[in-house]
């Protein structure tokens, strides 16, 4: 482990091999857990309350180290581990979009955005035309443009997801992940941000998203990972592990599973005492 | 861009301000000076009691009030950028206290008589004594909260051992002077003290301003600023290194001057347009501004039992601090 290797399957993205993260004092947060992302893939990681969904995300966008285990990406034919990039150039690959997203300071909406070409400024540049370009473009993405001369944290939520969605989007990453950006949206929202990174996830780019909404991430995920104490429990199409059995298993909750078209919708409906 | 105008607008604004004050500064003081002296020691070589005064008493103190003013206020916007909090100070990480605390070591061991170096060699020690400190207590992969609990208990320690020191104080003239010191001041220096804090003074604050696109960047948290393509850890400790330079340089020459740099760069965050990166060139130039002010301010208000320094920016900044609290307070409900 650690040595690029030759790709067989044309299509990877990016790989976590045996994934763990014990922390001082003992807790194993994570235990091997592997992970493959392949191109054009919007990947699900759902699970309950301290399953280790945000916990896979940071160790898979390179933002914690993992204790044991390996994270690669597959740059022009090969897989690299991503500890031997430089953070900048994995930052230029790999977008994180943390939870509940929030600007510390009370910056206008276009310079926070700005903040996601940061990878690809040296240290004594200022934004370029290219950069700014990359900015509006980003904008217009996500339908904020009519804010880019607001400050950041007079919006409201749903309007600040947006705009986190297109920091984001600035960078023009090669894989994202986000940490459960639609958790506190309206419908309205939801739907809005869940287009974006399915519209993301399309030809040579993937998107990995942790998601609490079961319905949504059978409607736009590829394929989910259903961890469950810090371990797997499946993976699959959302028809595979969505199931009766497996929501059971995991949430400790009796569901309603429909076909509502071509998509599945989930609600949960009592809660199960043998959990 | 209208943005850049207005950012610019206020660096030359601030620096003729600076300028403005250095010189109001110069002409401060109890005898006034006949300015045709000075000319002449300058082009003649010709000493005079006038010259004497302005080369040696006055514009060693101006220089050292900019320069300290200036640490001040850079090291403060630094900081609060670091915690991402407006009411951080480089107070809050105890490397004030500790170079406090070595300055009154050297006074209580009667140090000062043996070279003149003495002084701002302790201060600079117990700076780097501070840092020691909060590495081996915050660690090297630690979190901001921990940066900060590290640095009240080092400032707990370093208070109480100050206050020991007064306590078994030699002689009434000891403690005095350990007192006035405390205060303080840049009254009295010498060209050597401006000397000898110059190097540190620069070093750390071009340390500091190799960070500013890691401040920005802060502006989203410190994951999403490693996500950024930041090394936090090293980030984070380059600026703690900066300010312990220059900080523990200026307090060692200076002694405690409190609030400039927690005041300015509140003051100057909404005229950079809370741009972290922005305020910390800003926040030196409104630092040094603010200080060679105050000291032109002690200098009018008291000519014989002089006002100290410190006095002065604890008196304006206490209450400014007391506003801040009030106002966040409402903010956070």
């Amino acid at each position: 482990m650690g040595l690029s290797a030759v790709l067989n399957d044309e299509s990877l993205l990016l790989t976590g091999q045996q994934l763990t993260l014990s922390i001082t004092g003992g807790a194993t947060l994570l235990n091997a857990v592997s992970v493959t992302v392949n191109q054009g893939e919007l990947v699900g990681l759902i699970g309950p309350n301290g399953a280790g969904k945000s916990t896979l995300l940071k160790l898979l966008s390179g933002v914690d180290s993992p204790s044991k285990g390996c994270v690669s990406l597959a740059i022009s034919g090969s897989l690299e581990p991503i500890s031997a990039l430089s953070v900048r150039e994995r930052a230029q690959k790999m977008s994180y979009l943390v939870q509940g997203a929030k600007a510390y300071w009370p910056i206008e909406v276009e310079k926070m955005i700005a903040l996601g070409r940061l990878p690809f400024q040296k240290w004594w540049q200022q934004s370029s035309d290219y950069d700014q370009a990359k900015v509006v473009r980003a904008m217009q993405l996500t339908e904020t443009l009519i804010y880019r001369n607001r400050i950041v944290t007079t919006l409201s939520g749903g309007e600040q997801a947006l705009v986190m969605m297109a920091r984001v989007l600035a960078g023009e990453p090669e894989v994202i992940f986000a940490d459960e950006p639609v958790a506190t949206l309206d419908p309205y929202h939801q739907l809005h941000v869940m287009e974006l990174l399915r519209a993301h996830a399309k030809g040579e780019r993937a998107a990995v998203v942790v998601l609490h909404d079961l319905s949504l991430a059978a409607r736009f995920c590829d394929r989910i990972y259903l961890l469950n104490d810090g371990g797997l429990f499946c993976e699959g199409s959302p028809e595979v592990v969505l199931s009766q059995h497996n929501i059971a298993r995991v949430y400790g909750v009796d569901s309603q599973i429909t076909r509502v078209g071509q998509d599945l919708s989930v609600s949960p409906v009592a809660r199960l005492n043998n959990r | 861009m209208t943005v850049n105008h207005s950012y610019h607008g206020v660096l030359i604004g601030l620096f003729v301000a600076m300028i403005g004050s250095f010189f109001v500064d110069l002409l401060a003081g109890p005898v006034s000076l006949q300015w045709f002296n000075i000319w002449a020691a300058i082009i003649e070589n010709k000493a005079s009691l006038d010259s004497l005064i302005f080369f040696e008493i006055r514009l060693p103190r101006a220089i050292l009030a900019l320069l300290v003013g200036a640490t001040l206020g850079i090291s403060g916007a630094a900081l609060q950028g670091l915690l991402r909090n407006p009411l951080a100070e480089s107070g809050i990480i105890g490397v004030s206290n500790c170079a406090a605390l070595g300055a009154v070591l050297v006074f209580y061991f009667g140090f000062t008589q043996w070279a003149w170096f003495a002084l701002p060699l302790a201060g600079l020690l117990g700076a780097l004594v501070s840092v020691v400190l909060i590495f081996l207590l915050a660690g090297r992969s630690s979190s901001t909260v921990t940066l900060i609990l590290a640095g009240i208990a080092i400032n707990t320690i370093a208070g109480a051992l100050m206050a020991m020191a007064l306590n078994f104080a030699p002689n009434p003239y000891a403690m005095q002077e350990i007192v006035f010191w405390l205060l303080g001041s840049v009254a009295n220096r010498s060209v050597s003290d401006v000397l000898i804090i110059v190097p540190f003074i620069v070093f750390g604050g071009l340390l500091i301003l190799s960070c500013g696109r890691f401040l920005n960047a802060l502006t989203l948290g410190e994951e999403t600023a490693s996500s950024l393509g930041f090394n936090v850890q090293v980030l984070r400790w380059r600026l703690v290194v900066g300010v312990v330079a220059c900080v523990g340089a200026a307090v060692s020459v200076c002694g405690n001057i409190g609030f400039i740099g927690l005041v300015i760069p509140h003051l100057l965050r909404p005229l950079v347009r809370h741009d972290p990166q922005r305020l910390l060139s800003v926040s030196a130039m409104g630092g040094a501004v603010l200080l060679l002010l105050s000291d032109v301010a002690v200098q009018v208000l008291s000519s014989g039992g002089e006002l100290k320094l410190g006095v002065i920016t604890s008196l304006v900044g206490g209450p400014f601090f007391l506003y801040l609290i009030l106002k966040n307070r409402n903010v956070w409900g």
